[in-house]
């Protein structure tokens, strides 16, 4: 009787610190995460500031109903969607290579130089591509009009104005961008396959073609099938920046620019049509979750270390 | 036979990355040239590799004028100084507990983590807490607590390296000798843990050096500019630029004179790289950890 009862001073005084250790963490994730969770109800509401969000009448479906009647809903999840599938197509090739590349090499010199290289670009902000692209591609100062077209005998492109060439410039800045990382995942992968395999194989007189075929492509399977299912989970996320700063919010290029993410941030900020904002939101909120349940649960019957939970 | 084609394969590989390399690094040249081009040169000729005329008078334009630039630089600086201090001491905080097998409630609590991963309400009830709930609009919060004070994923990487790399028989023993959970967390986890920390910071740090989104979301008017960090400074060049170019305002020549010049804009951008351009070399091998286990930047 008496050792439970120090059993149990003994653990109070054991865990009373620890969650006082917890609680910081736990109420940011309470306050930064969780009750804009809750926020989300204001999809449903007509909000009225005069009367604050709680006390605004409720509105039933028809900020949906709205925001689904405009040529925008389509738009915005087609662009989504489309650019997202083109984007993890591209980069998971592209990095996929590199990463073979680069571990195959034998001088350490190389292989720091050329990983430092792809992960540069990673480590800068929209804003920063933004400019670099601008510096590129400005209809009069830009280097691609007077150094490239100019020489040619080509006629100047007002690249901000013409839609036809931005999901191609939008697909070639965010590979730019987002490769390095990718492809560090993929050579710390690569890294761990065993060297008994190769030196098996080329025992038996395989070509580099058949290593990379028959060990380090199966070896690698699960990481990249993966990797690729966890930004399918995402697909209904798109990158603010990217969309924001890099086509410099310009309106005649809203067609094949306009993503979930910056129609929400202009509906809200810049023409504060919070009902079409809430609605659009509460959209990918919603549909972006069952998209990452379905994911998880595909890595996770593949590989339960990787999945989320 | 075999040679032959493993020399073709390293030719290949080696081709391929010397032009990726190119590709990835020529940009930031751009931006450092441009800003050493002399401004005339820039507006006749654009930008260009190969500049006729070379200036450094939009560094000394920087030094001499640009008291606001230098500002919104010192915000950015204490900024990410203040944030990741805080991201990291509460992600650990928030990890060390979740390792331990016996926690009260431990699969709650991680489930109460992990859920943020999967759900989020997004923009506009965040705004809408963070300007009215909590009002942090135009003051230095809005630039540190808005999303970036603490990553999920980041927590999750910490709780499993603690899990991982530091035998529970440490602590036990710690505790037998009556240290207090805070002691066993200074003493031990911080020190032991440093790897994983300085990786959390670095990504941390980097999040808060590039962020622009809560400047923009929370920072408006005359109030919430002089709180502007750099990014948020070089944003705002751009929409002056072309608010003014598309108004029909009379004196919008004037106020577009009074804007930052082609090279003083790519004088701050190159500015803004600079920290990160400097570290880099130093920090690579950290952010290549950190990559291969998953972290993020925010």
């Amino acid at each position: 009787m008496e050792e439970r009862k120090r059993k149990k001073t003994f653990r109070w005084r054991k865990w009373v610190p620890i969650f006082i250790m917890m609680s910081p963490g736990l109420i940011y994730l309470l306050v930064n995460n969780y009750l804009p969770m809750f926020g989300l109800v204001i999809a449903f509401k007509k909000v009225n500031f005069q009367l604050g969000i709680w006390e605004s009448p409720w509105a039933g479906f028809s900020n949906f109903t709205y925001l689904f009647k405009t040529p925008e809903a389509l738009t915005i999840t087609r662009n989504t969607l489309l650019y997202n599938a083109a984007f993890i197509t591209v980069n998971t090739g592209l990095s996929l290579s590199f990463a073979l590349f680069i571990t195959e090499m034998k001088s350490k010199f190389c292989k720091k130089i050329y990983q430092s290289a792809v992960l540069l670009p990673y480590l800068m902000s929209a804003v920063i591509v933004s400019y670099i692209v601008y510096a590129l591609l400005s209809p009069d100062k830009g280097m691609v009009n007077n150094s490239i077209l100019k020489p040619l005998g080509k006629k100047p492109v007002s690249w901000y104005m013409e839609p036809k060439y931005w999901p191609f410039i939008l697909l070639l800045v965010n590979a730019w961008k987002g490769v390095g990382y990718n492809c560090l995942v993929f050579i710390a992968g690569l890294s761990g396959i065993s060297p008994g395999f190769y030196e098996a194989a080329r025992l038996d007189g395989a070509s580099k073609w058949q290593e990379i075929f028959y060990i380090s492509l199966p070896c690698m399977k699960t990481s990249i099938i993966t990797l690729v299912l966890l930004q399918i989970g995402r697909i209904f996320y798109s990158d603010f920046g990217l969309f924001y700063q890099v086509p410099m919010n310009s309106g005649a290029l809203f067609d094949v620019t306009n993503t979930i993410d910056t129609y929400v941030y202009r509906s809200l900020l810049q023409l504060g049509n919070i009902g079409m904002a809430s609605a659009a939101g509460f959209y990918q909120s919603i549909v972006g979750f069952g998209l990452i349940l379905v994911c998880n649960a595909l890595v996770r019957r593949m590989d339960k270390d990787s999945a989320l939970f | 036979m075999k040679i032959k084609d493993r020399t073709v394969f390293a030719l290949l590989s080696h081709g391929v990355m010397i032009v990726v390399t190119i590709m990835a690094v020529l940009p930031f040249l751009l931006v450092f040239l441009s800003s050493i081009t002399e401004e005339n040169t820039l507006v006749l000729h654009g930008y260009s590799f190969f500049p006729k005329k070379f200036s450094l008078y939009a560094y000394a334009y920087i030094v001499k004028k640009g008291g606001k630039i230098f500002r919104a630089y010192c915000v950015t600086v204490f900024v990410t100084l203040i944030g990741t201090s805080i991201n990291v001491f509460i992600s650990a905080m928030l990890a060390y507990p979740l390792s331990l097998k016996d926690l009260p409630g431990r699969r709650f609590w991680t489930f109460y983590v992990v859920f943020t991963l999967l759900f989020n309400g997004g923009l506009v009830p965040t705004y809408l807490l963070y300007t009215s709930v909590i009002n942090v609009k135009n003051t230095i919060f809005a630039l540190i607590v808005p999303n970036f004070l603490m990553h999920t994923m980041n927590v999750l990487l910490m709780r499993s390296y603690y899990s991982a790399s530091i035998p529970s028989e440490l602590y036990e023993a710690a505790e037998i000798d009556g240290a207090s959970q805070f002691k066993i967390f200074g003493a031990i986890i911080l020190p032991l843990g440093k790897p994983i920390a300085v990786t959390m910071a670095l990504f941390s740090g980097l999040s808060y050096w590039n962020d622009w989104t809560n400047g923009l979301y929370y920072l408006t008017g005359y109030d919430g500019e002089k709180l502007f960090s750099i990014q948020n400074f070089l944003n705002k060049v751009v929409t002056d630029i072309q608010y003014l170019n598309s108004s029909q305002v009379g004196s919008s020549a004037e106020m577009l004179a009074k804007l930052p010049t082609v090279s003083v804009r790519m004088a701050i951008a190159f500015v803004a790289m600079i920290p990160i351009l400097l570290l880099f070399p130093f920090l690579q091998k950290y952010f290549s950890k950190g990559i291969a286990m998953g972290a993020v930047k925010g």
